[in-house]
């Protein structure tokens, strides 16, 4: 097998609003782009952390919930025909030897372009580490935040943690292989989808399962072998036997690989000049929230109008000899053209 | 302008003013106390900004929405006065008003 090979003018690493918007203001200047995205859609944190909210502050929206807007960006953006590659996490990034970029993901993707943008905002979202001390040493041994192959969970005494979807798909998954079963969930009613909650009561009812409520507040083991959790139930402390756990608490953001391809960082931010928004990278632009310069306000319309300075230094690094005409959408029939309105 | 009194991690207690229609989260953040993260700015989307009602107020404050106790299920040890202090509007009526920040948050 393999693995798939593009070749693009620009990567956009992250796409939320303001990597969305980018496509828009590369597209006027004839720029081809890829997005990549840990997430399995676009939005980033406006799709993911609050969907349903208004936001007040986008010029010429009074109000416009941040799903509507992330399908805004969308509509907007069509015309210029970008490719996604959503669910995958950019690993790597390295400059090619015509003077272009190598960027790779977690997928095994790999994406060559002349010009790449982090538009990362708060980093990439990844699992989030449950608050219970001394995790940490049993992490990839017995603690796992998702499932790559369910094998691994075969024959275990399997504990599970969370009330979400994630929680009780994979206690339904996983029941029929693990030893034993045991949910944790902090209360009886659940986020996770109503048929897959009377799945689980069902499946207790049998007792091919455990569901315990409660909160894991401690684990017991020996060099990262788990052996027990601790569970503060209604009724007081319980021991939980386990070899394996899978707990699901959401999503964080975390900075995650940027950290490793020798930017300039300052506090896990990227600073940039005002006039580009390029990094200490000629050819590596960073906007939007995960960027910082003199002033900077980690608002989306601050994002935008970093993108559209952005695009036209992004255009001039490409083609240093083209001379680049600054039209207008109103009136350029090349620009409309461009958006297919005419 | 009413007070709120917070209990920090290490036992001190801060009263601090809040202005009515703020949130609890906005005064702990103003007070510069330390175990409240608040880490998605008060968009009840995280839960670090998780704090613990005084008993004698919990009535008063009122119960987590749906939304609330959906976050809560991510906030480390939870208990039956447990809030989000960015979803405890403050008004005249929890003048006096007691919290407790808890020893670490999610």
């Amino acid at each position: 097998m393999t693995a798939p090979l593009f070749d693009t003018d620009v990567v956009i690493i992250g796409a939320g609003p303001v990597g969305l918007f980018a496509v828009f203001e590369l597209g006027l200047l004839d720029l081809k782009c890829h997005l990549v995205d840990i997430l399995d859609r676009p939005g980033g944190q406006c799709a993911e952390l609050y969907p349903e909210k208004p936001i007040y502050d986008i010029p010429g929206w009074p109000e416009i919930s941040a799903q509507g807007l992330v399908d805004q960006l969308m509509q907007q953006i069509k015309p210029f025909e970008p490719e996604f590659h959503f669910g995958e996490m950019v690993t790597e990034l390295e400059r090619t030897a015509e003077g272009g970029f190598r960027v790779r993901t977690d997928a095994g993707t790999t994406i060559k372009a002349k010009v790449v943008v982090i538009a990362a905002g708060g980093g990439s979202f990844q699992p989030k580490r449950p608050p219970i001390p001394g995790i940490e040493a049993y992490e990839g041994t017995s603690v796992f935040y998702s499932v790559r192959r369910m094998e691994d969970f075969r024959d275990h005494d399997l504990l599970i943690v969370g009330g979400g979807d994630s929680a009780l798909d994979w206690t339904l998954n996983l029941q029929p292989i693990a030893k034993n079963l045991t949910l944790v969930h902090r209360r009886p009613e659940f986020r996770a989808a109503p048929d897959s909650v009377n799945k689980m009561f069902a499946l207790q009812e049998k007792h091919e399962l455990t569901f315990q409520q409660g909160q894991v507040t401690g684990l017991k083991g020996e060099g990262g072998q788990l052996e027990a959790a601790t569970v503060k139930t209604p009724d007081g402390e319980v021991e939980v036997a386990c070899t394996r756990m899978l707990p699901f608490f959401g999503l964080t953001m975390k900075l995650g690989p940027v950290a490793d391809w020798g930017l300039n960082l300052h506090e896990n931010l990227i600073p940039v000049d005002t006039e580009k928004f390029q990094t200490s990278e000629a050819g590596i632009f960073a906007i939007g929230d995960i960027n910082t310069y003199p002033g900077k306000l980690k608002l989306i319309l601050s994002g935008f109008h970093e993108g559209a300075l952005m695009a036209q230094a992004a255009k001039r690094h490409i083609s240093p000899d083209q001379r680049i005409v600054f039209q207008y959408t109103t009136s350029s029939s090349s620009l409309q053209k461009k958006l297919g309105v005419i | 302008m009413p007070k709120i009194t917070f209990i920090a991690q290490d036992g001190s207690r801060h009263e601090v003013e809040a202005e009515n229609g703020s949130t609890v989260m906005e005064a702990a953040l103003k007070e510069g106390l330390s175990g409240v993260e608040a880490e998605c700015g008060g968009a009840c989307a995280c839960a670090t900004c998780h704090v613990y009602v005084d008993e004698a107020w919990f009535e008063r404050t009122g119960s987590p929405e749906p939304m609330e106790e959906d976050m809560l299920d991510f906030a480390y040890d939870v208990r039956p006065t447990s809030r989000l202090s960015c979803q405890i509007r403050v008004r005249d009526e929890l003048d006096g008003l007691v919290i407790t920040i808890p020893e670490r948050q999610a």
